[in-house]
């Protein structure tokens, strides 16, 4: 089995998970309470991931942060190096191609929650901060989790980014799904199996793990 | 401390609202029919909608003044709001709910005015229960206690008890006089059920298209109506054209021809000539229904007639007469049963001439 391509993909899924932690929640918040008529143009950017083809997006991606653009110059000014064929370089073509993830069932948790409930925590003294880290996002919490979730799986098993990024160096860029792919390219049939079954059974127990954690204790029992 | 409020907001292309009312401490029914936009001065009130003019002030303290840029934020205005659909937050503990208005009060503190007010709405003993493990009545005591934890300088309640039958509603309005008794914060309470109305207020402002039409005691307000969209809020289900015959002002009555008909009716005196016309209104439930000719009656107004139709609406019967003009009747299922009645029928009216008003069409 290949360890070191495991390691480095859970590595991948962790950070590029807790970015988009950060940078999704206030994107959710303003996707789902802003009231700016062109807000379904911003919707249509963070969707497109959903329905490119990863070689359209993994391209867009090089293209993007190689030498002869300004990211990938200010970047290789600032380290020293290029960030196509980098560990850096998967991490930001993952963001993107992970955001919708992220995002879309966050937003969607947030504008589920009743207005009036938000009314009342602002009338009753909270500052927009404290409405959302008390009601907002406690209401939420099963979005909120599921976009962890999902944005965590989607990292762990991309394979046309991060061909297309990242290609396919070990320690580098190699993630689980290319090792599978080399392993199956090259008949180690035993190798590939092991390496796909421990997947299987890591995203079971992650599943469960939510499902069992986002039961809510107060809405078990409810008289109309 | 009164509260003072002129507000102008435009709901819709067509729909302007335009109120200027005052209301004292004690509980000041906002009366009118859904659509009227009580709910809007409401919320105009509490800071969550911007009136394009106009100015809110309890007491000395301004909410609102379009004039000199004053709009205060809702957190700020030390107003308390019960939702109608309450709006408690369902993953809090009745006490985290009756807390969170508490924020800036160390702990001890929190407590001692919980307990306080859980007391005083009578929900001490159901602290740590879920909003959604409690009765309709018991979450409208946890929204009240909310609101009033904060010791809130006005009340504004939309609809909170309509969920609810009439003892528990007056059993919590009662412990919500209780605590105000001591305090005298203005309370305006939002309805369109005119038997709250009577049953609650001690001032009613009747709201109608975004406009104020009367105001004053329910006696003045709803026994008297001044006009027929008041009047039909107020319960009177039937109107009349008639045109004035004779009047008796020895007797303080007069005697109206139905439009359309050869049907009399003995009225209250009002200001109007032999040959004027007016318009009448009776309350269905104001109407007695016999199934013989009554003999040596006081009421001036026997009609014969039949049913046209009837039928239940929960504790009430409904019944169309054609007595020369259509009359609508309702009955209690008992008095229906114990008369045997039934579409086709022969009936008579009994209407008391102070039964019948004298209600100008226009507002």
């Amino acid at each position: 089995m290949d360890w070191q391509a495991i390691g480095l993909t859970v590595r991948l899924a962790v950070i590029v998970c807790v970015t988009l932690l950060v940078i999704g929640l206030p994107i959710a918040y303003w996707l789902a309470f802003s009231r700016w008529r062109w807000k379904f143009l911003v919707e249509a950017v963070v969707a497109l991931p959903l329905v490119l083809p990863p070689t359209v997006l993994g391209f867009y991606v090089l293209m993007a942060i190689g030498l002869r653009s300004p990211i990938g110059r200010a970047w290789e000014r600032w380290t020293g190096h290029g960030l196509a064929f980098t560990f850096e370089g998967l991490v930001l073509a993952s963001l993107l191609y992970s955001l919708p993830f992220m995002v879309q069932p966050i937003a969607s948790a947030f504008s589920q929650v009743d207005a009036s409930l938000v009314e009342a925590s602002s009338l009753l003294g909270s500052s927009r901060w404290r409405t959302f880290v008390r009601i907002i996002i406690p209401l939420s919490i099963e979005g909120v989790i599921t976009g962890i979730v999902l944005s965590f799986a989607h990292t762990l098993g991309e394979f046309g980014v991060v061909l297309m990024v990242g290609g396919n160096l070990p320690g580098v860029t190699r993630t689980v799904s290319i090792a599978i792919y080399d392993q199956v390219q090259g008949f180690q049939y035993g190798a590939a199996n092991a390496t796909a079954l421990l997947l299987l059974l890591f995203s079971f127990a992650v599943l469960s793990a939510v499902y069992a954690l986002t039961r809510k204790p107060w809405s078990v029992t409810r008289i109309s | 401390m009164t509260l003072r409020a002129t507000i102008r907001a435009r709901l819709a292309r067509d729909f302007q609202l335009d109120v200027d009312f005052s209301a004292a401490p004690g509980i000041t029914m906002l009366f009118g029919a859904s659509g009227s936009g009580k709910t809007t001065v409401l919320r105009c009130l509490a800071g969550f909608r911007r009136p394009d003019a106009g100015r809110v002030a309890i007491g000395e303290h301004v909410l609102f003044d379009a004039g000199r840029g004053v709009n205060l934020h809702p957190g700020q205005r030390n107003v308390g709001y019960v939702f109608q659909q309450l709006a408690l937050f369902p993953h809090m503990t009745v006490e985290q709910n009756i807390h969170y208005g508490l924020a800036s009060l160390a702990l001890d503190a929190r407590r001692v005015k919980t307990q306080a007010i859980a007391t005083s709405f009578r929900i001490a003993h159901l602290l740590d229960r879920w909003p959604g493990e409690i009765s309709g009545g018991e979450r409208q005591r946890t929204a009240l206690a909310r609101s009033l934890v904060t010791d809130p300088a006005l009340l504004l309640l939309d609809e909170p008890l309509s969920a609810l039958d009439h003892v528990s509603q007056s059993r919590i309005i009662e412990d919500l006089r209780t605590w105000n008794a001591a305090r005298g914060i203005p309370i305006l309470y939002v309805t369109h059920a005119h038997r709250e109305v009577f049953a609650l207020a001690e001032h009613v402002i009747v709201l109608e298209n975004g406009t104020v039409l009367a105001e004053g005691t329910p006696e003045e307000v709803l026994e008297a109506p001044a006009h027929e969209p008041q009047a039909r809020l107020a319960g009177f289900e039937n109107f009349f054209d008639a045109t004035v015959r004779s009047v008796r002002p020895d007797a303080g009555s007069m005697r109206c021809r139905l439009a359309g008909c050869d049907v009399e009716l003995e009225v209250p005196r009002a200001r109007a000539e032999p040959g004027a016309r007016v318009r009448i209104a009776v309350r269905a439930g104001d109407i007695l229904l016999a199934n013989q000719e009554p003999q040596g009656i006081s009421a001036r107004n026997v009609l014969a007639g039949m049913i046209v139709s009837m039928q239940r609406e929960g504790a009430t019967v409904i019944l169309f007469v054609q007595a020369g003009a259509t009359f609508e009747v309702h009955l209690t299922p008992g008095a229906s049963e114990s008369l045997a009645l039934a579409a086709g029928q022969r009936v008579w009216l009994v209407i008391k001439t102070h039964s019948c008003r004298i209600v100008s069409t226009r507002a």
